[in-house]
C-alpha cells in the first residue's frame, strides 16, 4: 500500500534517501538546498534513520567526506546548490573517476554575480563534463522516484558511478505537491546491497588515485567515458524495473503529444510542465506541436533524441543557463551537435529564459513557440535570444 | 595480487585499464622508476662521511639508503638528482656530478 502525502521537493528528496536507508550523509547548508539535509538530520535525530551525519566546514569537504564514505562501502548521500556546488567541483571529478556511487540532490540555482538565491541550471550545466550521471526531475514525485532509483543505478556493479538528481530550486524544492510514497517493505525489496569491488580495507590495501603519466591518462579517461556511456542501458533497465514495481515509468526523453507533430518544443525540468500547458493551448489553435522533456543529461541520450525528433520538421530548444561567449545555451549547443550529420534537415531554434528564477508563465511559452516557429521558417536567429528580456 | 585483479601491462589498451584507476595492491610506487628524471647524480665520498644520516633524513624521495658500514648512498633507481643531500651534508661529502647523455 502506498501513501499519498503533501511534500515539498526538498522533503521528497530526503524521504527517498531515508527510504533507501543511506549510511552516511556529509553536507553543508546552502539555499535552496538546506531543507534536504535539515530533514536528513531530523530523521537521524528522531530515530527514523540509522546513519552518520558528518557536518563539514565546506562543500569541498562535504564531497571529500562522501568520497571516503562511499569508498569505505557506505551508501552515501549529499545535496548542494550553486556556489556550494562550485566549491565541490574539483572533488566531483575524483568521485566519478574512482567509480564511487555517491548520490547527490542538486537544488538548482543561478551562480553569482549578481548575488542571488533563485533557480536556473547554471550550476548543473557546469558539471556536464565531470563524469557524473545526471538527470532532471520535473515535479516532486519525480524527485522522489529518481532519487530512489539513483541509488540502485549508481551502485549497480555494471555502473558504479555517482549520480546527480537535479531539481529546480524553489520551483520544486520549496513547493508542496502530492507525492505517492511506497511502503518501506516495497523499497527494501527494490534495493540491493551496495558492494564496491575495491572497498577501502586495511587488510587488503589497494592503490587509489595513483599518479598517471601522458602514457596512461587517455586510456584511463576513455575507460571511464565508455563506463558512463554504457550506464545508459542500465539506467533504462532500472527505470523500467522501477516502473513495473511502483507504476511510474521514466525515460531519457519523455514525449508529450509528439505523434505526427510538425514542431517539437524541448524543455528540461519543472518548466516542461508549464510548456505542456502552452502546447495544449497551441494545439487547440491548430498548431501541430508536442513537447520533449529531457530527463537524462549525462550520459547524453543520442539515440533517444533521434527517435524523439523522428518525423518532426522543427525543433525549438528551451535552455535555462547562459554560456557566456559560447553557443547560446548548453543544451541548445549539445542537441544541435547531436543532430548534426544525422538530421541536417531538421530546423532548430534555441531560446533562453527563466534564468535566476525569472518567472515563466504559459503566455511566455506561447511566445517561445511563436518565435521558435518563426526562426525555423526564416532560418534567421541571433546567437543569443532570451525570452522576455528587456532592451 | 589481491581481489583477483589482473595486473595491467605497462602500456595498457583502454580496455585493460584498472577499474576506477585502482590498483588492487599497495606500494605500487616502488615500481615507478623516477631515476631517469635525473640530470645530476650524488656521489658520496665515504672517507668524509661521518654517518650522521642528514641525507637519509632529508631526501624528499626516501631514495637514500644506509650501507652495512653505516655510510649512505642514493638508490639511483629512484634518485631524481635534486641535490638536497649534497646541500645538507655537514662535511661536504656529497658531490653532484653531471649525468652523461
Amino acid at each position: 500500500m502506498s501513501r499519498r502525502v503533501p511534500l515539498e521537493g526538498s522533503f521528497a528528496a530526503a524521504e527517498a534517501a531515508k527510504m533507501a536507508d543511506v549510511d552516511v550523509i556529509a553536507a553543508y547548508p546552502i539555499t535552496p538546498q538546506t531543507h534536504i539535509i535539515e530533514r536528513m538530520a531530523e530523521f537521524i535525530n528522531n530515530g527514523e534513520l540509522q546513519a552518520a551525519f558528518i557536518p563539514v566546514e565546506s562543500e569541498h569537504s562535504a564531497m571529500s567526506a562522501c568520497w571516503g564514505a562511499s569508498g569505505a562501502g557506505a551508501r552515501t548521500f549529499t545535496a548542494t546548490a550553486s556556489q556550494g556546488f562550485f566549491l565541490m567541483h574539483e572533488v566531483l571529478y575524483f568521485v566519478s573517476g574512482m567509480r564511487l556511487p555517491v548520490v547527490m540532490a542538486v537544488s538548482n540555482r543561478a551562480v553569482g554575480p549578481p548575488a542571488n538565491i533563485w533557480g536556473d541550471y547554471s550550476d548543473a550545466m557546469s558539471a556536464s563534463y565531470t563524469g557524473w550521471i545526471q538527470c532532471f526531475a520535473a515535479n516532486n514525485q519525480e524527485i522522489f522516484d529518481m532519487t530512489l532509483a539513483a541509488f540502485r543505478i549508481a551502485e549497480d556493479k555494471r555502473v558504479l558511478l555517482p549520480f546527480m538528481v537535479h531539481m529546480d530550486g524553489f520551483t520544486l524544492s520549496h513547493v508542496t505537491e502530492a507525492v505517492v510514497l511506497p511502503e518501506q517493505e516495497e523499497v527494501d525489496a527494490f534495493m540491493k546491497p551496495y558492494v564496491h569491488p575495491y572497498v577501502y580495507d586495511t587488510d587488503n590495501p589497494c592503490s587509489y588515485g595513483y599518479v598517471s603519466s601522458p602514457a596512461l591518462y587517455a586510456e584511463g579517461k576513455k575507460a571511464q567515458d565508455i563506463g558512463l556511456r554504457e550506464s545508459k542501458a542500465v539506467i533504462k533497465e532500472i527505470w523500467k524495473e522501477f516502473g513495473d514495481k511502483f507504476g511510474r515509468y521514466y525515460s531519457p526523453i519523455d514525449s508529450y503529444k509528439t505523434d505526427g507533430a510538425k514542431t517539437l518544443l524541448m524543455v528540461t525540468g519543472a518548466l516542461s510542465e508549464t510548456a505542456k500547458v502552452a502546447v495544449d493551448k497551441k494545439r487547440d489553435e491548430g498548431e501541430s506541436i508536442g513537447v520533449l522533456t529531457l530527463h537524462l543529461w549525462r550520459p547524453f541520450p543520442f539515440e533517444e533524441l533521434l527517435e524523439g525528433v523522428a518525423g518532426a520538421e522543427n525543433l525549438i530548444i528551451f535552455d535555462r543557463a547562459p554560456t557566456l561567449g559560447g553557443p547560446t545555451g548548453p543544451i541548445i549547443g549539445e542537441v544541435k551537435a547531436a543532430l548534426f550529420g544525422k538530421r541536417n534537415d531538421i530546423k532548430v531554434a534555441g531560446i533562453l529564459g527563466g534564468m535566476c528564477g525569472r518567472n515563466l508563465e504559459v503566455e511566455e511559452f506561447e511566445e517561445v513557440i511563436d518565435r521558435g516557429i518563426e526562426i525555423c521558417r526564416t532560418g534567421e536567429q541571433e546567437m543569443v535570444e532570451t525570452v522576455g528580456i528587456r532592451g | 595480487m589481491a581481489k583477483n585483479q589482473v595486473k595491467p601491462p605497462l602500456l595498457p589498451k583502454w580496455q585493460e585499464m584498472s577499474f576506477g584507476n585502482i590498483l588492487a595492491y599497495a606500494g605500487g610506487a616502488k615500481e615507478y622508476k623516477t631515476g631517469d628524471w635525473r640530470t645530476q647524480r650524488p656521489i658520496v665520498d665515504k672517507t668524509k662521511c661521518i654517518k650522521c644520516g642528514m641525507c637519509w633524513l632529508l631526501c624528499p624521495d626516501a631514495a637514500v639508503t644506509q650501507n652495512e658500514d653505516g655510510t649512505y648512498e642514493a638508490n639511483l633507481f629512484y634518485c631524481k638528482g635534486c641535490g638536497i643531500c649534497a646541500r645538507v651534508c655537514p662535511k661536504d661529502a656529497i658531490t653532484m656530478v653531471e649525468e652523461e647523455a
